[in-house]
């Protein structure tokens, strides 16, 4: 019969990988980030059921620090910084949205069609997990090599480490869970600002490129 | 088999009553939530019945396939409603067609209303037909594909058995499930010309899309067609409330007409009220973002379709 | 087999006559007329053999090579084969007899004009491609099936190279030899393997004793791609966009829709009878193939604004429809669910018999429009349902059956279809749930795009007002050509009403193929129900359904005009500013417009089309102009980069003759000295 604490998790686990296909799917900046908070929602609502369901309080810690960091604290540093900064408040897609979304049900396939044969013998939940955590990686990578913007290549940077601890929270225990992912989060904090920096120095030169692109009569 | 025939036949009648009633629903629920009063739910019904009384004006070069075409587009999206269960599942058509009859009989609506549109060789009829066609050639297979993750699970695209099935409770909730309703709820958006796809209050020739296509269309012959609108927009709401939320219906073996009439019509209610909502809060697309909406609906269906192997059981 | 012997040796006779009596003006009713009379008594052998005695007849003919002979057999699959031969000859005979005699005196009376020049023979050849394709459906042995194989290209190319004179025959023909000399190449190899070691040429020598794995599988790739080649399966469909519009109207419809289905049957008979067992991927390359060409087919039938070239890409998608169905039966029979394969099989069967009903008759259609208009470019037609009006009404089925509409032959095809790819989950295989799935999208992506397509075809070329003064002044054509469409549009409706008919008529083509017919298990079976056994609870009623659509529109005419106003006034319509004798034609859509958002939407991607419009300044007169430039994948990157390596290898080996005399004999040597050191090695 039904199994409410299964299907509770199976459609968490979805909704983190539906966002990430709304991300793929979004072309303004605040609309990204918007989603990306529903994600960071849907990932702690994950954690702290799974913390509920099978009697691990410490993915507890995990759903809260989700929470605060991804949901409420880099949504809203990252709005400042887009006003602040006064960036271009669309994405300009390096690959047609229609073909991005083509390619992220492929990466999906793929990553059931990998996951499903090894997981044979575990049960439904961790093969299942399995295969969502590993799509959402594969569509934050997507994600990142498709977008020019350099805030929505955190975004996706940023989803990557969300399946990330998808799979960590899903495969029961798994006691490092909280350390990862205190550790995973402090490096992306790291690493937005790295990649930010990067970015805006390279800024000058893609301004310059698109100068040469309306030159040519390329730009929209 | 007595008693299925009598089914079908108040079935028949009774979705026909219906479908003015939800659209002028919707366009008060629409109205309250702009702030305004809004007209009477009966409003479409006098405008379907002034338009019977008016008189038809066609262009010269209309042929009887423009004539004709009213009453084959009504007459195949009738007849496929009659293959939805709505109050009840015992109905005699129900081995006659599956969801892919269905799908198919819509198509046919559609594909003589496209060629309407071109006969009278005006430009606004070229350009609702065009657009109409490429949005069918999305939303038709994202409706497949959900037929596809709904009978892999349930084995049968009977909507009948299907209806018994998910009303047996055994399904529970799945990935493919909710995939495949957000697909199906997007088709259904995109077929009925609601916003964000098209507005069906639009006059602007650059956005209308069925507008334009049923621009010549006067009299009764544009009463049939507005007719078939409501009762396909009926259609998508008893197909969504059959597969994903037939509580109440009566089966041939148990429950009650009554409850099943009741709860149908607390189902369109909802659906209504719903649209309504979605519709005020958020604004038209452009004709070419269509194409990407739709073909997010195909993608989110194939991908409900390939998530049903990863979840226990099939 | 009396019957069938005779009525292959009249065509042959009637090739001599069409020669011989070429001067005469009979000659053309006669030979029509015998064709015809053949292919009915081929066609009444076929139903027979099918009816009577499950189908299988078998001869040995003294002829061809010595101690070999030519092996003839005809099973269930050759006389299901045979009939849609058939059908497509009668019809083709009937329509092309009125077609060349409209051609006849078009070209008497405007001698001078260029678009009636001269043509070549097709008497002759006509009823000899005929005969050539029944030899390949009947042929028992490696020999004679080539022969046929390539006695059929050979007369359909001599067919294409009839219109010689006008300026796109010779590429066309010349790129239709190549191609078809690649596919016999293929399928001599493939012959070459199924035969092996052992020399019998006998097909009932090679069942029993099918080749091992890997000869197998490349038995499988030489055949897709052989048999794929004359079928259309893409990349290898190149030539037929351009040959099979090429050919006159009756013979292109006999290219499009029956010699593609030989070629169908070359692949049944390999894959699902000499080969023996099948392995699941041979399923799987075939339905990945079929998909790709199936959406792809539909787009390129998109983009085109020549009638007949629009129908001979329509062909490539019905082709890809029909390989998916055969790809499914190969997996479900490789997993031993013989009853799915059923199942699958009768849908590509079915599609078979369909396809060649609507494909023959659209192309009929082109070939009506071509004697009324002398044009096929859709961008100059419109209008002409009210100057065709018989040929509007019976275009109108094919095009609704072709888009699979209920209840229509082409739905039926459909929905069997589907209904097998519902049975995914009873496969062992991941990939191949998945895969599936995936194919079921593109089935069902292609469906809606030919839906648009046809809706394009028929809403640019019947509808609207006439595009050029030739629209204007089209009429009627003649009763030949009338009945020569009549005929498949009224199959079209009556095998989409009662589509268990034909399935129970090829019922031992599919038992002989998978082992298991589609309506096995199952006690009670009435024969109005299409309900086959694997698709659970599902039933579909196309003469219920038309019943019912006859009786609702009825009542609602009757309602509407006893309740309702049935005043109407006719007025002009509204031109958007034009005026002028004949506004509204100029501000109609075009094929070309038509296509934009699917283009848009697809083609961007995939054909990497441009729009690009001209728009002069304001207060400039010229008129605005829209270009669409697009390229053809299939040439952008297989076919150009090959003819590159094969001229710059042709320039190259070109050296070889400018040798001096020492140089030739050190080649020589080098060479001998290479094999006498390979056989001392292999010997070793």
């Amino acid at each position: 019969m039904i199994d409410i604490g299964y299907d509770a998790a199976h459609l968490l686990g979805a909704l983190v990988l539906m966002t990430s296909f709304a991300l793929l799917y979004q072309r303004r900046l605040f609309s990204l980030l918007n989603v990306f908070t529903v994600q960071a929602l849907a990932l702690s609502g994950a954690a702290a059921w799974q913390a509920y369901a099978h009697d691990e309080p410490h993915l507890y810690i995990t759903a809260l620090l989700t929470l605060t960091l991804k949901a409420i604290a880099i949504p809203v540093a990252l709005h400042r910084i887009i006003q602040r900064l006064h960036i271009e408040r669309t994405v300009e897609p390096a690959l047609g949205i229609g073909l991005t979304m083509v390619a992220g049900v492929s990466l999906v396939t793929l990553s059931i069609l990998l996951v499903l044969p090894v997981t044979e013998n575990a049960t439904a939940l961790t093969r299942e997990d399995l295969a969502l955590s590993l799509s959402v990686v594969l569509l934050g990578l997507l994600m990142m090599i498709s977008r020019r913007n350099a805030v929505s290549q955190v975004v996706g940077f940023m989803s990557i480490e969300n399946g990330l601890i998808l799979a960590a929270v899903g495969v029961a225990g798994m006691p490092l869970v909280v350390e990862m992912s205190i550790a995973f989060s402090v490096m992306v904090a790291f690493i937005i600002f790295g990649i930010f920096l990067f970015q805006i120095r390279e800024r000058f030169e893609t301004l310059d490129m698109r100068k040469i692109e309306s030159f040519r009569g390329e730009s929209d | 088999m007595i008693a299925a025939v009598i089914h079908q036949v108040l079935h028949m009648v009774l979705v026909l009553a219906l479908a003015p009633l939800l659209t002028g629903w919707i366009r008060l629920v629409k109205s309250r939530l702009v702030g305004r009063r809004g007209a009477s739910v009966l409003q479409p019904y006098r405008d379907l019945a002034r338009l019977l009384r008016k008189e038809v004006v066609l262009a010269d070069n209309a042929s009887w396939l423009f004539r004709s075409v009213p009453y084959v587009m009504f007459t195949a999206i009738w007849l496929a409603a009659g293959l939805v269960p709505v109050f009840t599942t015992d109905l005699a058509l129900a081995p006659t067609g599956d969801l892919i009859a269905l799908i198919a009989l819509l198509g046919t609506a559609r594909f003589f209303l496209a060629l309407a549109g071109m006969d009278t060789g005006t430009s606004f009829g070229g350009i609702g037909s065009s657009r109409e066609m490429m949005i069918a050639a999305l939303a038709e297979p994202a409706m497949l594909m959900v037929v596809f993750s709904v009978a892999v699970l349930v084995r049968t695209t009977s909507l009948a058995e299907i209806a018994v099935y998910m009303m047996g409770g055994t399904v529970g909730l799945r990935v493919s499930l909710a995939l495949a309703l957000i697909a199906l709820v997007m088709v259904a958006i995109a077929e009925n010309a609601r916003i964000p796809i098209d507005n069906p209050a639009t006059h602007l020739e650059l956005t209308m899309v069925h507008e334009a296509m049923v621009l010549e269309y006067s009299g009764r012959h544009l009463a049939l067609i507005e007719g078939a609108a409501m009762l396909k927009l009926l259609l998508y709401a008893a197909v969504i409330a059959c597969v994903f939320a037939p509580w109440g219906m009566a089966t041939p073996t148990q429950g009650s007409l009554w409850i099943g009439l009741l709860s149908f019509l607390a189902k369109l209610a909802t659906a209504g009220a719903a649209l309504a909502l979605f519709e005020t809060s958020i604004a038209k697309m452009r004709v070419f973002r269509v194409g990407e909406f739709l073909g997010g609906a195909l993608l989110l269906s194939l991908l409900g379709a390939i998530f049903l192997y990863v979840s226990r059981g099939v | 087999m009396t019957l069938l012997f005779v009525a292959l040796l009249a065509l042959f006779a009637l090739a001599v006559v069409g020669v011989a009596a070429r001067r005469s003006p009979w000659v053309g009713t006669a030979v029509y007329g015998g064709t015809a009379a053949a292919c009915g008594l081929i066609g009444l052998w076929a139903v027979e053999a099918l009816v009577g005695r499950g189908g299988v007849a078998a001869a040995v003919l003294p002829i061809g090579l010595p101690w070999i002979g030519v092996h003839l057999r005809a099973d269930g699959v050759s006389a299901f084969f045979l009939l849609v031969v058939a059908l497509g000859g009668v019809t083709a005979s009937l329509f092309g007899w009125g077609y060349e005699r409209a051609h006849a005196r078009a070209l008497a009376h405007h001698a001078a004009d260029h678009t009636h020049g001269e043509s070549g023979p097709v008497l002759p050849f006509f009823p000899l491609f005929l005969a050539g394709m029944s030899l390949v459906l009947l042929a028992n042995d490696a020999f004679s099936f080539l022969v046929s194989w390539e006695f059929m290209s050979l007369t359909s190319w001599l067919l294409v190279l009839s219109t010689h004179r006008e300026p796109d025959t010779p590429d066309a023909a010349r790129l239709y030899l190549v191609m078809a000399v690649l596919g016999t190449a293929c399928l001599l190899l493939a012959f070459g393997l199924l035969v092996g070691t052992g020399g019998d040429y006998r097909f009932d020598a090679i069942r029993q004793h099918p080749p091992e794995a890997g000869a197998a599988a490349l038995t499988v790739l030489l055949v897709v791609l052989g048999a794929g080649s004359k079928a259309g399966l893409v990349p290898l469909h190149v030539w037929l966009p351009l040959a099979h519009p090429a050919a006159p109207s009756h013979v292109s419809a006999l290219m499009s829709g029956v010699m593609t289905k030989v070629a169908v049957y070359a692949l049944v008979r390999v894959l699902f009878d000499l080969l023996g067992e099948p392995m699941w991927w041979w399923g799987g390359a075939l339905m990945a193939a079929g998909a790709v060409t199936a959406v792809m087919g539909v787009l390129y039938a998109l983009m085109q604004d020549d009638v007949k070239r629009l129908l001979a890409c329509s062909t490539i998608e019905n082709i890809g429809v029909i390989v998916i169905a055969l790809g499914l039966a190969l997996v479900f029979k490789a997993s031993h669910t013989p009853v799915i394969a059923a199942l699958a099989l009768s849908a590509a069967l079915l599609h078979v018999v369909n396809h060649s009903l609507f494909k023959s008759l659209l192309f009929f259609v082109a070939g009506a429009i071509l004697t009324a208009t002398g044009t096929r470019d859709l961008n100059r037609l419109g209008g002409l349902i009210h100057r065709m009006p018989t040929t509007a009404v019976l275009a109108l089925i094919g095009a609704a059956a072709i888009s699979a509409l209920p209840p229509l032959n082409g739905f039926v095809g459909e929905w069997l279809l589907f209904q097998a790819i519902l049975n995914a989950p009873a496969l062992p295989e991941w990939s191949l749930k998945i895969g599936i799935a995936v194919v079921g999208a593109a089935v069902a992506l292609a469906a809606a795009l030919a839906a648009a397509c046809f809706v394009r075809l028929y809403g640019i070329a019947f509808l609207g007002r006439p595009r050029s003064a030739e629209a204007g002044r089209a009429g009627e054509v003649g009763r030949a050509m009338l009945a020569g469409m009549a005929i498949p549009a009224a199959l079209c409706v009556a095998l989409g009403v009662l589509p268990t008919l034909v399935i129970r008529l090829f019922e031992p083509a599919v038992r002989a193929m998978v082992q298991a017919g589609p309506f096995d298990d199952r006690s009670y079976q009435p024969w109005i129900w299409l309900a086959p056994t694997s698709a659970i609870g599902n039933s579909y009623n196309g003469l219920i359904l038309l019943a019912m659509i006859a009786a609702l529109s009825v009542a609602l005419v009757l309602a509407i005009h006893r309740w309702a106003s049935d005043r109407v006034r006719r007025s002009i319509a509204w031109g958007c500013g034009h005026d002028g004798a004949d506004p509204a034609a100029l501000s109609q859509y075009s094929a070309s417009s038509f296509a934009q958002p699917i283009r848009r939407a697809f083609g961007g991607t995939v054909f990497n089309a441009r729009d690009r419009v001209d728009m002069p300044e304001p207060g400039d007169t010229r008129p605005a102009r829209l270009t669409v430039r697009w390229t053809d994948p299939a040439w952008a990157f297989l076919f150009t980069p090959v003819r590159r390596a094969v001229n710059w290898l042709a320039d190259h080996v070109d050296a070889l003759q400018f040798l001096t005399i020492r140089s030739y004999l050190t080649l020589m040597f080098a060479a001998l000295v290479v094999v006498l050191a390979l056989v001392a090695v292999v010997r070793s």
